[in-house]
């Protein structure tokens, strides 16, 4: 009887906090920490690479050194201009892992925003957005980056506004719709019946529920800006050379990827482990967030 | 009877459509007095969940009016209106999507008294869900539980848990027991009657299921198509009724009485007819076994029998001899 009753009470009675069950849930899923080191390992080394990483072998040219394939002093081999490709993959991360991280991040953000504005209110309020949306859709991401650039300068910070924009309107309508069919439901008229501000409801019933796909989506968004970065660089819009990054190390080596196959394979395993590792982390927060999940 | 509570007042309720307005509730006047029950029945769609919604204004009233201890509640704002809303809450039918599913049981409880900043302090609020949670038979076990671990009956405790937060007067139940099965039923219907008891609960209790509205009824309206079509106290409404309408629901009623089984029942013919623009008349007349060519004018709420009353000129005519 003794052993029963303390079963039964036994399992409800968690009095852990609400931040440490998510945590729980998340170190339960291995590949989704094996993501989070990953991907903070990556990001330490390309911030700390001025301690330990002389930013001139990024720029120093050297035609007797050209195409080296990887070795003892070269780690990942010499472009055509002698290049050391280490430094400069581990240089390139700074710009292409941030440049990302933060184009995703304002999306994300101003996705919720508009989307859940659309989506909770309708109306005019919802007609206007959308709209809105509509138009930068119809124009072609590459070329709305390029248009805003053109607009607005170029440099890094500009070019993330750009990014930004284009990922905003596809961000906006997944929130959109998935606030819309959250918005009938029972619990958020509960909600309405003991006085909760139309802010509450949406910030603290909607969001909430909506947020699992929002972040996967997002995170896998990721590979896309890389590869945006990259494309704008290559058009000369983006990073100006020589500064590095993994995109445009990948289009600089274009022509002599047939014969010098490391110059390509190189930072497109660190571009593929960076998102790689980002989806990861992505599955796991969504069922981190989520009490369904088993602790 | 005691102080009277809740009154409506040729409450109107109209949902705009293509074709034209939608007449969900149509004129319904009602009073339920402190401590007491309103049963409200009628078949699926006749309005009366929009009744109960419209009277706590979570949707606003087309015209009429809603008076709360006499002071029409419908235009009040801000503080005037959180006063009086507080004091009207509401239990739901689906126990599963009326829980917010992000929300621990001690979270979801604690909502109404998080946004309308009631308690002074942490000490205070903690208490105060303390003690409705042991109100409603949720030991502090289930602080940390979420909606989908319990059952259904636990999930409607939670329900009635968060509607007593606040310490209301007035209860719109929306069929709470309908998704829960008969043993689950009882145990949270003895728990409503408790309160009732204890706290001089009025509730509005909306329901299809007659046996559960006799339990705990002390008057019952029934609705058909937006309109009432009889409104008396219980026992009267059981024992003489007038109405075809409701004669054919009574009828209805399951029966575990071998010597009754093969008692008349009361078999409509035809469907609802449409709600939208109505015909002005019996809106039951369509079905009405009695039907005649007075139908067709409007009917008037008569008094057949002190507090009964019944929207059929046929009714009136033969209770006045």
């Amino acid at each position: 009887m003794d052993m029963k009753k303390e079963k039964t009470t036994s399992s409800p009675q968690k009095k852990k906090s609400q931040a440490q069950l998510i945590l729980i849930r998340f170190t339960k899923n291995k590949l989704a920490v094996i993501g989070l080191i990953v991907l903070v390992a990556l990001m330490l080394t390309s911030l700390t690479a001025p301690l330990w990483l002389d930013y001139s072998k990024v720029t120093h040219q050297s035609v007797r050194e050209s195409f080296q394939t990887p070795n003892a002093e070269h780690w990942f081999g010499t472009d055509q201009f002698g290049r050391d490709l280490f430094a400069r993959v581990i240089y390139g991360g700074r710009i292409s892992l941030f440049a990302g991280l933060v184009t995703i991040g304002i999306a994300f953000l101003l996705g919720i925003i508009l989307g859940g504005a659309a989506g909770f209110f309708g109306g005019a309020v919802d007609t206007v957005i959308m709209r809105f949306t509509d138009i930068l859709m119809s124009v072609p991401g590459i070329l709305l980056s390029i248009s805003i650039v053109a607009a607005l300068g170029q440099g890094l910070f500009k070019m993330l506004i750009a990014l930004s924009v284009s990922l905003i309107p596809r961000q906006a309508r997944t929130v959109r719709s998935a606030v819309i069919t959250m918005r009938g439901q029972e619990f958020v008229e509960a909600a309405r019946t003991y006085g909760c501000s139309n802010f509450g409801i949406l910030f603290r019933y909607i969001i909430p529920n909506v947020l699992g796909p929002l972040i996967v989506g997002v995170m896998m968004g990721l590979g896309g800006v890389i590869l945006q970065i990259a494309s704008l660089g290559y058009l000369g819009i983006g990073i100006a050379p020589p500064t590095p990054e993994w995109g445009t190390i990948i289009s600089e080596n274009q022509a002599n990827i047939m014969y010098h196959m490391y110059l390509g394979i190189i930072p497109g395993l660190f571009i593929m482990i960076a998102v790689l590792s980002l989806n990861f982390v992505g599955d796991g927060l969504r069922d981190a967030l989520d009490p369904k999940m088993k602790n | 009877m005691s102080e009277v509570l809740i009154e409506t007042r040729n409450l109107k309720k109209y949902f705009p459509h293509k074709l034209g307005q939608v007449h969900a509730v149509d004129d319904v006047s009602l009073r339920i007095c402190a401590g007491q029950t309103l049963g409200v029945v009628g078949e699926s769609g006749c309005g009366k969940s929009t009744l109960g919604r419209a009277i706590i204004r979570l949707h606003q009233p087309t015209s009429g009016e809603v008076l709360y201890k006499g002071e029409n509640i419908l235009n009040l704002k801000g503080r005037d209106w959180r006063r009086v809303q507080t004091q009207m809450q509401m239990i739901f039918q689906d126990p599963y999507s009326s829980l917010n599913p992000r929300m621990s049981v001690k979270q979801l409880i604690t909502e109404p008294l998080r946004v309308n900043h009631v308690a002074a302090n942490k000490a205070e609020l903690e208490e105060r869900v303390r003690s409705t949670m042991e109100l409603c038979g949720l030991p502090d076990r289930y602080d940390n539980v979420y909606p989908h671990e319990m059952d259904g009956g636990r999930r409607q405790r939670v329900g009635l848990a968060r509607a007593l937060a606040l310490n209301p007067e007035f209860i719109v139940c929306d069929e709470p027991v309908s998704a829960l099965d008969v043993s689950i039923q009882a145990q949270i219907l003895n728990l409503l009657m408790d309160l009732q008891e204890s706290r001089n609960l009025s509730y509005m209790f909306i329901t299809h299921d007659l046996c559960v509205v006799r339990h705990i009824s002390h008057q019952i309206m029934v609705m058909y198509m937006g309109q009432v079509v009889e409104y008396a106290p219980t026992d009267e409404i059981f024992e003489n009724h007038a109405h075809p309408y409701t004669a054919a629901l009574l009828s209805a009623i399951p029966t575990t009485d071998l010597s009754r089984r093969n008692r008349e029942r009361v078999v409509l013919k035809g469907e609802v007819s449409n709600p939208i623009n109505p015909k002005p008349g019996c809106r039951f007349a369509p079905r009405c076994p009695y039907a005649s060519e007075k139908c067709n004018e409007p009917q008037n709420l008569t008094e057949i029998a002190p507090n009964h009353f019944v929207a059929c000129h046929e009714c009136a005519k033969q209770a006045g001899g």
